[in-house]
C-alpha cells in the first residue's frame, strides 16, 4: 500500500540546513495498522505531511497505491488524496463556519458523491453523535469535535487512513474511547492505518511500531 | 464534479458562511455603498431633471428657437411629431400710447399655452393680490405691467394704443417667466394675443421682430429635438436652454450635482476600504477551511473557483439589495423634499440601479479577488502545521486592483478626468501621508519607556502587528474623516455656500449711468435710505482683432463664439480683482507703491470666454471704440462666480486704458421686494437708465441651493453608514488574534484590569492617530471643497481637531475595549476553542 524509500527532508533556517529525515525507508502492506512513534521533533509529523502529499521531500520517493506521490504536481497529489486518504488531525480542524453534519459532507461534497447528507449522518451516528448533527464545533466539546473529525475521515471510505496524534488534545479516558472507535471503524472499513503518536499504549495497539529518532529510522 | 454541481456546492458552502457570519460585514459593505450610490444616481437624476425644468421656468420653456425672420413652420411641425408641446411668441419693441402719452414698449404677442414652464401672474387692480394666469390675454385686448400703466398713467379697462389697433387694459402682469432673460425687458410690456397682431400693422419689413417657437416636454424628447434644430440652424437663427441663456444658474446647478456625487464617491471610497478590511478578515478566517478543502483532495484552482463563484454570487445579491433600498431611500428622500422642490419630480429611470449594481460587484470583486486568489495558495500542510499561515503576495501589491477599480469608479462617477483625479488622488495620497505618519508615530510611541506593564503589553501589541496597524489606523482615520465631514464639515460647507448668496444679495442692476449723473443717484439713495452700491465704469467696444488676425464670426463655428465675435464687449478697469474672481493663469497687474499697476495696456479675462474665442496669455486684442481703437496683451484669465450677482466684466483692464473712450457706469443693488415707487421714482428722475431685475433669477438660486442642501443632508447618511462600517470593520479586523492573544494572557495570570488597561492603551494611542488624521483630512476635504466647488473662502475649523481628536480617541478605546470584552469575561478556555 505505501512504500517510502529513501526519504530525506531538508529545512533551511538561516544559514544553517537542518536534517529532519535522512534516509527513511519502509513498506507497509494494505490492510496493516502502523504507529510511528518517536520524541518531539524526531520527524513524526514531517513524515505523516510527506506520505499525505502535503509536502514535498529534498530526496527520496513514496509511493502509495503504486503511484509515486511526488511524480504529481500538488493538484495530482490531492486528487490522489481525495481518492484514497482519510486524515485525522491533533487539532481536529474542523471549519467553524459549519456544523458538524456540513463538516463530516465536506469531502463527500468535494468529490461530488450524490447523497453527502445520508452518509454523513450514518457515520455520525456510528460515532455516537446522531443527536448533535447541528451543532456547530464551538459547542461540542473536545471528545465530541474529535468523534466529528472521525466521522469526517472516514465517510469517504479511504484506503489509507492517517492520524496524527488524534489524542494529543484529549484527557485520558476521552482519548481511549477515541483510539477505541477509531480501531474499529477500521476495521471495519479495512483500512490501512498509519499513527503517529508518543502515546506508546497507543502505539502497542497497532501490528507494527516505526521507531523514529533524529530523524532516522531505528 | 460538473461546473453546475460545483456552483451547487459554492452556493452551499455561501450558505453556511451566511448562516456563520462570516460574510455579514461585507455584506452590509456593499449594501451600503450601492445604497449610497443608487440613491445619488436615482436623486440626481430625478432632481436634476426637476432643477432644470424649474430653471426653466425662467425660460417659460425647454427650449426656444428663435430668428429675426419669421420660422420655417418644420421647427414647430417636427417639435409636435417629437410629442413636444409647442407655442410661438413675437417680441418687438413699439410705441405705445394712451392718455395722451406714450412710452417704448416692449410687445409681446403669445400663442395659447404660454408659458409651458413658470407661472404668469396677473392681477386686477394695482398693488392687489395677484394670480396665477390660466390663460392668455384674450383676442382684443392686453394685459400690461405696472411700468406701463405707471408711466401712461392708465387705469385697468384704458385702451393702449400698439400700432393701428386700440386695445383695452384687461390685467396687469406681475410677474413674467421670461422676463429676466437677458436685457431684452428693458421697457414696460404689453402682450396681446398672436391673432391681433396682424391688425396692428407693425409687422413689416425692417421690423425689430424677434420669432419665437418654444418647446417643452420630456428631457430625452427635448434633448433630440435640439439635436434635430442644431443640424439645421440658419444664420440669424439661434437655439437656447437655460443654460445658454444663464450662468449663474448652469454654475448653481453644476455645483448642486458635484456636491451630490462627491457625496456618493465619499460613500463608495468608504465602502471601498470597509470592503477592503472584510475581505482580508474573511481571508484569515478561511486559510483552515482552504488547507482541509485541500487535504481532502481539492485542488488550487478549485479551491479558487468555489470562493469566485461564493463572491458572485454574495455580490450580485448584495448589490440587488442595495438597489431596492437606494430606490426606496430615494423614493423617501423625494417625498421628504417633497414640499420644497416646486415642480413635479420626474420619474427614476433605471440606468443608476444598474450603475449601483455594478458599482457593487466592482467593488467586491476588485477588493476580494486578490485575497481569493491568495486563498488558493493556502498549502495543505497548514492542516499540520497551523504556523504556516498568510500565502505570500498579500502586502500592498494586493490591493493594486481594488486601487485600479476605485480608480476607475471614482473617474466614472466624477464624470470628468480631472474632478476624478482630484478624488482619487487626493484619497491616495491621504492614504499614503496617513499611513506613513501611522508607521512613523507607531514606532515612535512604542520606544516610550514606562512602568506600566499594561501600557507596555499595549506598545508591544501596536509594533509587533505593524501593518495592521498601520492598516487600521487609516482606516479609521478615514471613518472618523467622513464622520467630522459630515457633522461639522458639513454644515460650515452648506452654510458658507448660503452665505455666498445672502437675502439681500443685489437683485437689480443699473446699466447705463453717466458720469455727471452720479451726484444725483447719491442723493437718491441717500434719501431712499439706501447705501450707494458701488459704480463700475463700463466701456462698450468691438472686437476688431486677435493679434494681427481680423475677427469675424465667420471664423468660428461654435454659436456662443459666433455671437461674442459679432457684439459689442462690456470692458471696466479696476485696480484689484473682484473678491468673487479666481485667477487661473497669469498675473492680475502688479502695483507699485503707490497702488499703480505697473503699465496699463493689458487685459485680464473671463477664463470661460477666452476658451470660446480661443485667446491666450500673450495675445494682443484691438477694440474698436466710437471711431477709435486700442490694444492690449492679455496678461491674465479669471474665473467669475457668475452666481455671485455681483456686476461683473469679461474683460478688465487697469486704469489708464480705457479713459479715454465713452465711458457709463453700471452698478447692482437690493431692491425689497414690492418697492415698485422707488423703481418708478428712479426711471422718472433718471429715464436714460436701464433697469434690469434678477430678482427671479435670484430667487431661483438661493432655493435650488437649499434644496441641494438638504439632498446633500440626506446623501450623506449614507456616507455615515459606510463610515460607521468602516469603523466596525477596522476595529473586527484586529479582533481574533487580540482575544486570543488576551487569553493566553489571562491563562498566564494576567489580571482583568491589565488586559483592559492594555487593550484600551492600544486602542487609544489608534484612536489618536486616527483621530489626528481625520481632523487634516477633513480640513483639506473642506478646504478643497469650498475652493473647488463653492468658490469660497474656507478658514481651518479648530473645533474638528479638538472635536475630532478627543472623541476618536475615547470611542475608539471605547470600542475596542466593549470589542474584546468578552475575553474578560468568559473562560479562556472557551475562547480558545472558538478560535481553534
Amino acid at each position: 500500500m505505501v512504500r517510502v524509500a529513501q526519504l530525506t527532508k531538508q529545512v533551511t533556517t538561516g544559514d544553517s540546513a537542518l536534517t529532519i529525515l535522512r534516509d527513511v525507508s519502509f513498506s507497509i502492506a494494505a490492510g496493516e495498522a502502523v504507529a510511528v512513534v518517536g520524541a518531539s521533533g524526531s520527524g513524526k509529523s514531517t513524515l505523516l505531511g510527506l506520505l499525505a502529499g502535503l509536502d514535498t521531500p529534498t530526496s527520496g520517493s513514496i509511493h502509495v497505491d503504486g503511484q509515486d506521490l511526488f511524480a504529481l504536481d500538488e493538484d495530482g497529489r490531492a486528487a490522489l488524496r481525495a481518492r484514497l486518504l482519510g486524515f485525522v488531525f491533533q487539532s481536529f480542524n474542523l471549519l467553524p463556519s459549519m456544523t458538524a453534519l456540513e463538516n463530516v459532507m465536506l469531502p463527500l461534497e468535494l468529490a461530488g458523491a450524490p447523497d453527502a447528507a445520508n452518509a454523513a449522518r450514518e457515520l455520525l451516528g456510528r460515532v455516537g453523535l446522531a443527536a448533535r448533527l447541528h451543532h456547530y464545533p464551538k459547542q461540542l466539546s473536545g471528545g465530541e469535535q474529535q468523534r466529528v473529525a472521525i466521522a469526517r475521515a472516514f465517510v469517504t471510505k479511504p484506503a489509507l487512513l492517517l492520524a496524527d496524534e488524534p489524542t494529543g488534545n484529549l484527557d485520558a479516558a476521552t482519548g481511549a474511547g477515541i483510539i477505541q472507535l477509531m480501531f474499529e471503524l477500521n476495521r471495519e472499513q479495512g483500512a490501512t492505518l498509519i499513527l503517529v503518536t508518543h502515546d506508546a499504549e497507543l502505539s502497542q495497539r497497532c501490528g507494527r511500531v516505526l521507531q523514529l529518532a533524529g530523524g532516522m529510522l531505528q | 464534479m460538473g461546473w453546475i454541481g460545483e456552483i451547487r456546492l459554492a452556493l452551499r458552502l455561501l450558505a453556511r458562511d451566511w448562516r456563520a457570519g462570516e460574510l455579514t460585514l461585507l455584506a452590509v459593505a456593499v449594501v451600503v455603498a450601492v445604497a449610497g450610490v443608487t440613491t445619488v444616481g436615482f436623486f440626481t437624476d430625478r432632481v436634476h431633471q426637476a432643477l432644470n425644468r424649474q430653471a426653466n421656468q425662467l425660460l417659460g420653456a425647454d427650449l426656444v428657437v428663435s430668428a429675426d425672420r419669421p420660422l420655417d413652420t418644420q421647427f414647430a411641425t417636427e417639435a409636435t411629431r417629437m410629442g413636444l408641446q409647442v407655442t410661438h411668441m413675437l417680441r418687438f419693441p413699439s410705441m405705445a400710447a394712451g392718455n395722451g402719452r406714450n412710452v417704448l414698449a416692449e410687445i409681446k404677442a403669445v400663442s395659447a399655452g404660454y408659458p409651458q414652464r413658470g407661472e404668469l401672474r396677473i392681477t386686477d387692480q394695482l398693488y392687489a393680490p395677484d394670480r396665477r394666469a390660466t390663460s392668455i390675454p384674450a383676442p382684443g385686448t392686453v394685459w400690461v405691467d405696472e411700468k406701463l400703466l405707471t408711466r401712461l398713467q392708465l387705469k385697468p379697462g384704458d385702451v393702449v394704443e400698439v400700432g393701428n389697433s386700440r386695445l383695452p387694459v384687461a390685467a396687469i402682469i406681475t410677474q413674467e417667466p421670461d422676463s429676466a432673460i437677458g436685457f431684452i425687458n428693458a421697457g414696460p410690456r404689453v402682450m396681446m394675443n398672436e391673432a391681433d397682431i396682424a391688425a396692428t400693422g407693425l409687422v413689416q419689413v425692417g421690423s425689430r421682430i424677434r420669432y419665437r417657437v418654444q418647446v417643452a416636454g420630456a428631457a430625452a424628447a427635448v434633448d433630440a429635438y435640439r439635436a434635430w434644430v442644431d443640424a439645421r440652424l440658419q444664420p440669424g437663427q439661434r437655439v437656447e436652454s437655460i443654460q445658454d441663456a444663464r450662468p449663474e444658474i448652469r454654475s448653481a446647478l453644476d455645483r448642486a450635482e458635484k456636491f451630490l456625487n462627491l457625496a456618493a464617491l465619499f460613500s463608495v471610497v468608504l465602502a471601498a476600504v470597509a470592503v477592503a478590511l472584510a475581505a482580508r478578515r474573511f481571508l484569515q478566517r478561511h486559510l483552515d477551511a482552504c488547507a482541509v478543502m485541500r487535504c481532502h483532495g481539492a485542488s488550487r484552482g478549485r479551491v479558487v473557483r468555489l470562493y469566485v463563484v461564493q463572491f458572485i454570487a454574495l455580490g450580485f445579491v448584495a448589490s440587488i439589495a442595495g438597489s431596492v433600498a437606494g430606490f426606496l431611500a430615494q423614493h423617501a428622500l423625494a417625498l421628504w423634499l417633497g414640499s420644497l422642490v416646486t415642480v413635479e419630480l420626474p420619474g427614476a429611470g433605471p440606468m443608476p440601479a444598474i450603475h449601483g449594481f455594478v458599482t457593487g460587484l466592482a467593488l467586491l470583486l476588485g477588493f476580494s479577488l486578490p485575497p481569493l486568489l491568495a486563498l488558493g495558495k493556502v498549502p495543505p500542510l497548514r492542516v499540520l502545521r497551523r504556523d504556516i499561515g498568510v500565502p505570500g503576495g498579500m502586502g500592498w501589491f494586493a490591493y493594486v486592483l481594488g486601487a485600479a477599480v476605485i480608480a476607475g469608479l471614482i473617474l466614472w462617477k466624477a464624470g470628468e478626468l480631472r474632478l476624478g483625479l482630484l478624488v482619487f488622488g487626493g484619497f491616495a495620497a491621504a492614504m499614503l501621508v496617513a499611513g506613513l505618519l501611522a508607521w512613523g508615530v507607531i514606532i515612535a510611541v512604542s520606544q516610550l519607556q514606562s512602568s506600566g506593564v499594561s501600557w507596555r503589553f499595549g506598545m508591544a501589541n501596536l509594533r509587533r502587528r505593524r501593518l495592521a496597524s498601520v492598516l487600521q489606523v487609516a482606516a479609521l482615520g478615514v471613518g472618523v474623516m467622513a464622520l467630522l465631514t459630515l457633522t461639522i464639515i458639513r454644515g460650515e460647507l452648506l452654510q458658507l455656500w448660503q452665505d455666498s448668496l445672502p437675502p439681500d444679495a443685489p437683485n437689480r442692476f443699473i446699466v447705463n449711468i453717466q458720469k455727471d449723473q452720479i451726484p444725483a443717484l447719491e442723493k437718491f439713495f441717500a434719501a431712499q435710505k439706501i447705501a450707494m452700491p458701488e459704480l463700475h465704469p463700463m466701456v462698450r467696444a468691438r472686437l476688431s482683432k486677435i493679434n494681427e488676425r481680423a475677427v469675424s464670426s465667420a471664423d468660428y463655428t461654435d454659436d456662443r463664439a459666433r455671437r461674442l465675435a459679432d457684439r459689442e464687449f462690456n470692458l471696466s478697469w479696476t485696480t484689484h480683482m473682484q473678491k468673487d474672481n479666481v485667477l487661473v493663469a497669469g498675473q492680475f497687474w502688479n502695483v507699485n507703491e503707490k497702488n499703480e499697476p505697473l503699465r496699463s495696456d493689458q487685459f485680464s479675462m473671463e477664463d470661460g470666454i477666452a476658451k470660446t474665442l480661443g485667446i491666450r496669455i500673450g495675445d494682443v486684442l484691438t477694440f474698436d471704440s466710437a471711431g477709435s481703437s486700442f490694444a492690449a496683451e492679455v496678461t491674465s484669465l479669471r474665473k467669475v462666480d457668475w452666481d455671485s450677482f455681483n456686476v461683473n466684466f469679461f474683460l478688465v483692464a487697469p486704469p489708464g486704458l480705457l479713459e479715454q473712450q465713452p465711458v457709463s457706469f453700471v452698478t447692482s443693488f437690493y431692491l425689497a421686494p414690492g418697492n415698485v415707487e422707488l423703481l418708478n421714482a428712479l426711471v422718472k428722475q433718471f429715464p436714460n437708465f436701464l433697469l434690469i431685475d434678477v430678482a427671479q433669477v435670484l430667487n431661483q438660486v438661493q432655493s435650488m441651493i437649499t434644496q441641494v442642501s438638504r439632498a446633500v443632508q440626506f446623501v450623506f447618511l449614507f456616507t455615515l453608514l459606510a463610515g460607521l462600517v468602516v469603523l466596525y470593520a477596522a476595529i473586527a479586523s484586529t479582533q481574533d488574534e487580540r482575544l486570543y492573544q488576551a487569553t493566553i494572557m489571562r491563562t498566564l495570570g494576567a489580571s482583568r484590569a491589565q488586559l483592559a488597561r492594555a487593550n484600551i492603551a492600544e486602542f487609544a494611542v489608534i484612536g489618536a492617530l486616527a483621530g489626528l488624521i481625520a481632523a487634516a483630512g477633513a480640513n483639506a476635504l473642506g478646504y478643497a471643497l469650498a475652493s473647488r466647488i463653492i468658490n469660497v473662502g474656507y478658514s481651518f475649523s479648530l473645533t474638528v481637531w479638538a472635536v475630532g481628536i478627543s472623541c476618536s480617541i475615547v470611542g475608539i478605546a471605547a470600542a475596542g475595549y466593549l470589542g474584546t470584552r468578552q475575553v474578560l469575561r468568559i473562560s479562556p478556555l472557551r475562547v480558545l476553542r472558538q478560535l481553534s
